[in-house]
């Protein structure tokens, strides 16, 4: 994985040394609240509803065993011993005082972590596919254009004070797990017949209350001109994008209200009069940045192993994990083992110090140093050898994180909602757990398949949940909480904007409301039908009147 | 009336400024003045006729292109954000800087803020008017406080691509 060389080094430390002298003006009364807020939110640092909350940054998804146990060690020492991973692959802590957040960033950056861009109307940290580099199906390393992206968007001067947040995800694989055409921006790596690198180009997706899939602006953008091409798009929506209603400032009211064609038209035209060269990175900045995520130390080894078979002959909770956990790997003899953030009965994306501290030894002793965090809020192991497998497995155990439900109806992303945040009309949490404890029996959850509920505690919709196959949004109806059902959404290939069940529901009748969901979905799929691929087919009618012709 | 600081390699300083910001309603003061776009539109010839140092304010839903060929006649562009947090302005100086050329003093005017130091040097500003009450040292540290930046701007600074071949 790509270390951070002194220029990154001395960035991170130049900038906590920064924040250093804002908190202590801050403190002494130098400067007002007022003041302070836009310099705290630029190093993620939240004020909710009963502490700071502090987002750290964990870009494209990306951390090695050190940085996992700094952030231990960060959550044990500053804060309540845990932490939450968010659907943008960052870590929130959400107990943090004033005083030591200083003391936090000198100690993040002392393993090249850091709190930058991850709020504020500026370029966010980026998200990337967590199967990078280990996926057969990709066509390079989205992450070596990550980290091209990540530097070129520090602290652009340019770029600070845009109308609104700004987010950008890559992919290099057909099979979409960066949810990318939700994206401000999304990138889709391809490769042509010649072997040339070049971007699908995807602008003004975004959820939130105007939810939008992004609309394809070009089809090929040579790899080599992805920088120049992004200032064009950046320019474009600096000086045009809305800065007089802050529901309409994203960039995809800008593309809606222009059309994709001439929002296009616009960034070509910035484009052409752009010094490319003077923007875009020479070749040998791009050969070192790809050296730094070259695979090394795979050993040769046969496709199948021996150990890892006769463990799922012989145990049933290995053999269920192995099916829903564990991926096949680009490289025989290897695979990609999934650390289930959710728990039956946890808050999804929690993660205990303590089990940042396992992770990040199994990281270390079995998968060449490399941990990923998901958009779907769980981790990753993204080398693990076959035969190490029933070893990861047992250790997964023994920290509470082998929960063998990847993809399947506990496998839940939930914003921390009106727990924490100040910007909820309701909790997201109680209605993940309600809904993991329905269907905890790991055969009837296998037996249902693939679905995914997403949860958000307001129409912000950190949860997701318009691109839930099932989506829940908590709304509030006079001082009470309720939540409002979509169905069919989905931020994969087949990404789709949910359609509203009916009219929303009590808190306690969430969870029964899935049950008859789910039993529509059982009596009604034919061969191989998910539950996505069932509700398209036969329409919404069948669902709605199944969760609301008991409330008569 | 806010005090204009001044950068010239890097080091702010407090500057006599010789001109006079006039309002689209007030009479013509005599001497070097910067008026609006829509004034100097209607003004403008007549007043570098007159052998005067002129400025144009833009607000920051105007374009330096919509100045064109006038752009290299003035001696003073300001750039005016309506609030901190309105960055266009950021987008118009550095196209005025390294798209067209301009070489006279880009100034940045309105609420303008200390913790703006590095974003406006580095999108070619060489002068400002904060609205607040800092001072010239206070801008001169916070312009410095970053030994890299990974991106080519206005400012001629050496990104860290380009550092690191050097290195």
């Amino acid at each position: 994985m790509y270390r951070y060389d002194d220029i990154d080094r001395e960035t991170l430390a130049d900038r906590a040394a920064e924040f250093r002298d804002q908190c202590a003006r801050r403190l002494a009364g130098e400067m007002t609240e007022d003041q302070f807020k836009p310099l705290r939110l630029m190093n993620g640092l939240y004020l909710q509803l009963h502490a700071y909350m502090l987002r750290v940054a964990v870009p494209y998804g990306a951390l090695n065993a050190d940085q996992m146990r700094k952030l231990a060690h960060v959550a044990r020492t500053y804060d309540r011993g845990y932490g939450h991973f968010t659907t943008r692959t960052n870590l929130q802590l959400h107990w943090i005082k004033l005083r030591d957040a200083p003391d936090i960033l000198d100690e993040l950056a002392s393993v090249g972590l850091h709190a930058i861009q991850t709020s504020g109307n500026c370029i966010r940290n980026l998200t990337a596919d967590p199967h990078a580099g280990a996926t057969a199906d990709e066509v390079d390393d989205p992450r070596i254009w990550a980290e091209v992206i990540r530097q070129w968007s520090t602290f652009h001067p340019e770029f600070t004070f845009l109308p609104r947040k700004f987010k950008i995800a890559v992919t290099a694989s057909p099979k979409d797990r960066a949810a990318i055409r939700v994206y401000d921006i999304g990138l889709r790596l391809h490769r042509d017949d010649e072997g040339a690198l070049s971007f699908e180009v995807l602008v003004g997706g975004g959820l939130g209350r105007l939810p939008h899939l992004g609309p394809v602006i070009r089809e090929r953008l040579p790899v080599r001109h992805l920088l120049s091409y992004m200032q064009a798009i950046l320019r474009v929506y600096n000086r045009h994008g809305r800065r007089d209603n802050i529901h309409k400032a994203r960039i995809k009211v800008l593309v809606a209200a222009l059309g994709p064609a001439e929002f296009a038209r616009q960034v070509e035209e910035e484009w052409s009069l752009t010094d490319k060269a003077a923007v875009d990175l020479p070749g040998t900045e791009l050969a070192r940045i790809r050296a730094g995520f070259a695979p090394t130390g795979f050993e040769t080894l046969p496709p199948v192993s021996a150990a890892f078979e006769s463990a799922k002959a012989s145990d049933k909770a290995f053999s269920r994990f192995a099916r829903r956990n564990v991926m096949f790997h680009k490289t025989p003899g290897y695979a990609l083992v999934n650390v289930s953030l959710k728990a039956i009965g946890e808050t999804p994306g929690d993660c205990s110090a303590d089990q940042m501290d396992v992770v990040a030894d199994l990281a270390e002793r079995y998968s060449m140093n490399e941990v990923r965090v998901t958009y779907e809020q769980n981790l990753l192991l993204p080398h693990v050898k076959l035969d190490d497998v029933p070893a990861v497995h047992a250790a997964l155990v023994g920290a509470g994180l082998a929960t063998a439900n990847i993809t399947l109806i506990s496998d839940i992303i939930a914003c921390p909602g009106l727990d924490y945040c100040a910007l909820a009309n309701a909790r997201a949490i109680p209605i993940a757990q309600d809904i993991a404890r329905r269907f905890s029996d790991p055969v009837l959850a296998e037996n249902i398949g693939e679905l995914k509920i997403k949860i958000s505690g307001c129409i912000n919709a950190c949860g997701h949940h318009h691109v839930g196959h099932i989506g829940i949004l908590g709304v509030d109806k006079k001082g009470e909480e309720f939540y409002q059902l979509t169905l069919g959404g989905s931020a994969e290939d087949d990404a789709a904007i949910g359609q509203v069940l009916g009219p929303a529901v009590s808190a306690e009748r969430v969870a029964p409301a899935i049950d008859r969901l789910v039993e529509v979905y059982m009596r009604e799929r034919r061969d191989g039908e998910r539950f996505l691929d069932t509700f398209r087919r036969a329409g919404l009618p069948m669902f709605k009147e199944a969760v609301y012709a008991e409330a008569h | 009336m806010p005090r204009l600081i001044r950068f010239r390699d890097g080091v702010a300083a407090w500057a006599e400024d010789a001109f006079t910001a006039v309002d689209d309603d007030q009479p013509m003061p005599q001497g070097d003045v910067i008026i609006s776009l829509a004034r100097f539109q209607r003004e403008g010839r007549d007043l570098l006729a007159q052998g005067r140092n002129l400025g144009v304010r833009l607000a920051s839903d105007e374009e330096p292109e919509d100045l064109v060929v006038d752009l290299q006649r003035l001696s003073v562009l300001a750039l005016t954000f309506p609030k901190f947090r309105d960055g266009r302005a950021y987008s118009a100086a550095r196209v005025a800087r390294e798209r067209l050329a301009f070489r006279g003093e880009l100034r940045a005017v309105g609420d303008v803020l200390l913790e703006m130091a590095v974003p406006l040097v580095r999108c070619g500003f060489d002068a400002a008017q904060p609205a607040d009450l800092t001072t010239p040292e206070q801008w001169t540290h916070a312009a410095r406080r970053f030994r890299h930046v990974y991106q080519r701007a206005a400012d001629g600074r050496e990104p860290a691509f380009a550092e690191r071949l050097g290195g």
